[in-house]
């Protein structure tokens, strides 16, 4: 009875597509591709619209009556050579770079251990400490800005780029370390076991066996603590004061929007240039973000 | 041969020395092992928290010790109409640019879960928004949103007529509170798409095919397989979203930093300008404090959708 109705229904399937090919063809169509190419246009419109303005004369910018505003008829670098050479945005780009890469090593490392000591030197209370971290990550920094700029004063860092290093691990360590969990979880526990009957110290074991096979979970990490930190704003503009130690997105808003008329085509550009080492980074390493992405919401 | 140097390489073994003895210790190991993590948090994290609480207690200015002030911000804020704007503001932008990005993203995890060429590829430009900075795209929004010279504006009255005149995207109250949300739902679709459909993958396609055979229509399938099943994740990825709506900073301080007359302000923007931009640090540290309980009630909200996870995955996978 059931055989029969499933074959009926196999058949019936075998059969739609012959009869329905250009119907569903349409629906496809209408259903699918049509919302998807709407989605992707707007989510994309606004990084067109930077890279356009971002090469466009003044002149282009402020006159759609006889310039269509979608193209650009004589491409300019004036603005990218302004911000590089009338500003100080080389060294902006360079405090954030190394602030990103300090933050990230930093986080790393830290987090390396907690995770390897929560997941595999299971101790009495170590699901306890992971929770702590886990509910860290709930913390939002606007909670937080206003009492850790007097921690900053405190400690003498008040417009150090140190202190973003310092600080920025705050909300890197917790999402790190629940990256890293998950990844030391699906190592299985037998070969450190056989490492132990060998002989091998825990540290050794550390070294040789989990970290090797845990590659792709620290790539993710790091990458994703790169770009956190790269976009991070409300630290970067409470504890920095002084144009030179700015970091990218705090500079461009604080030092290139000046007086009443903006300079689009600076403001553009800088967004442009500001964003272009985490789109290139992105775009090298595409399927680890996807993964830690999952991978830390699914945990 | 062979056996005199394997005895010597474990006689070798059996006497480290005294630090390797010391880290191969387990307790001094874990202590060793979480202290970077802990410390980091404690000092940077915990400590702040706790300093935070009590700045709002007190009447601290910067450069200058606060005494003990007792309710006093707390009973102040309450008379303030603006921190009543910004609680009002921020109610409001975190319900609808949350319901949206997830009407929008839930969508968008739903097309791509379908099988089209260059799928990869789609999925990787879908979540530019969310890598880029948000304070750099955020300025490409007030570009967009400009009163003379907004694209938007040109689409509308020059190539499509529907309107006479440009759209005031950000010079009066109402229109500047919606760009904004329009804004934040533009950054916040990726990331509820692509953890979405994460989601949506995990789900087994012979349920669907049961549901099939037993006659199930399209909608029936979604509303009583997928969604269902989508439910924890849902619930964890709507949590997060709440919290780091609701404490949302950056896209108003660029975009408006909370005019026209302060109709924008979210209570964190609020705070800034209270608490670093005026120097009053207790008071901004008052209305950051009362950012806490609405995130305690989101926490509460994810804890129960975790329960509910594991209740679940008890029945599905015995």
């Amino acid at each position: 009875m059931t055989d029969t109705a499933a074959q009926a229904a196999v058949a019936d399937a075998k059969a739609a597509p012959d009869t329905m090919a250009w119907d569903s063809g349409l629906r496809r169509l209408m259903m699918i591709y049509l919302p998807l190419g709407c989605f992707v246009l707007i989510l994309l419109f606004p990084f067109y619209w930077m890279a356009i303005t971002s090469f466009k004369p003044n002149a282009e910018l402020m006159n759609y009556k006889e310039h269509n505003p979608f193209w650009i008829s004589s491409p300019t670098l004036a603005h990218i050579k302004h911000l590089l050479f009338n500003t100080a945005y080389p060294h902006w780009l360079w405090t954030t770079m190394l602030v990103a890469i300090g933050s990230t090593t930093l986080s790393l490392i830290a987090s390396t251990l907690a995770a390897y000591a929560i997941e595999r030197l299971r101790f009495r209370g170590s699901p306890y400490v992971g929770l702590g971290i886990y509910l860290a990550y709930l913390v939002p920094p606007s909670i937080l800005f206003i009492p850790l700029a007097t921690v900053v004063v405190q400690f003498g860092l008040f417009d150090s780029p140190l202190a973003l290093i310092l600080v920025y691990p705050t909300f890197l360590v917790p999402f790190c370390t629940w990256l890293l969990i998950g990844y030391f979880k699906s190592i299985p526990y037998e070969l450190e076991e056989c490492a132990l009957v060998d002989g091998a110290t825990r540290l050794q074991i550390l070294r040789r066996i989990t970290l090797p096979l845990a590659v792709p979970g620290l790539i993710s990490a790091g990458i994703f603590s790169f770009t956190l930190s790269w976009n991070e704003f409300i630290y970067a503009l409470a504890f920095i004061q002084s144009g030179a130690n700015k970091t990218v997105p705090v500079a461009i808003l604080t030092e290139l929007v000046t007086g009443d008329v903006y300079q689009w085509g600076a403001l553009m550009a800088g967004s442009l240039l500001g964003s272009l080492p985490v789109a290139i980074f992105y775009s090298l390493f595409v399927d680890y973000y996807v993964s830690s992405l999952t991978g830390a919401v699914k945990e | 041969m062979s056996v005199t140097t394997l005895s010597s390489h474990v006689l070798a073994q059996r006497q480290p020395n005294w630090l390797v003895r010391l880290f191969d210790y387990k307790p001094f190991l874990i202590v060793m092992c979480l202290a970077p993590a802990i410390g980091l948090l404690t000092v940077f994290l915990t400590y702040p928290l706790g300093l935070g609480i009590w700045l709002a207690f007190t009447d601290t200015t910067i450069g200058r010790r606060g005494i003990y002030v007792g309710l006093e911000n707390f009973q102040y804020l309450l008379t303030d109409s603006l921190w009543w704007n910004a609680v009002f503001y921020s109610v409001l932008y975190t319900a609808v640019a949350t319901f949206g990005k997830f009407a929008l993203g839930f969508w968008l995890a739903l097309l791509l879960n379908n099988h089209f060429p260059f799928k990869s590829l789609l999925r990787a430009i879908i979540l530019l928004p969310w890598i880029v900075p948000t304070v750099l795209s955020a300025l490409a929004f007030w570009w967009i949103y400009d009163p003379q010279f907004s694209i938007i504006s040109y689409l509308l009255v020059d190539v499509l007529h529907w309107r006479d005149s440009n759209i005031d995207f950000l010079g009066s109250p109402w229109p500047a509170r919606f760009s904004l949300i329009a804004a934040n739902i533009w950054r916040g679709i990726p990331f509820v798409a692509i953890s979405l459909l994460a989601g949506l993958q995990t789900i087994s396609p012979s349920l669907y095919e049961a549901a099939m055979l037993d006659g199930a229509s399209a909608w029936q399938r979604f509303r009583y397989i997928t969604f269902p099943m989508m439910m924890p994740i849902l619930a964890i990825v709507m949590t997060f979203s709440i919290i780091f709506t609701f404490t949302d900073f950056q896209l108003v301080y660029a975009i408006t930093r909370g005019g026209p007359g302060n109709s924008t302000h979210l209570l964190a923007t609020l705070a800034f300008q209270r608490g670093i931009a005026g120097g009053e640090l207790g008071e901004g540290a008052a209305i950051a404090v009362s950012m806490i309980p609405f995130l305690v009630f989101a926490t509460l909200f994810s804890y129960f959708g975790l329960a509910r996870r594991k209740w679940q995955q008890g029945e599905a996978n015995d």
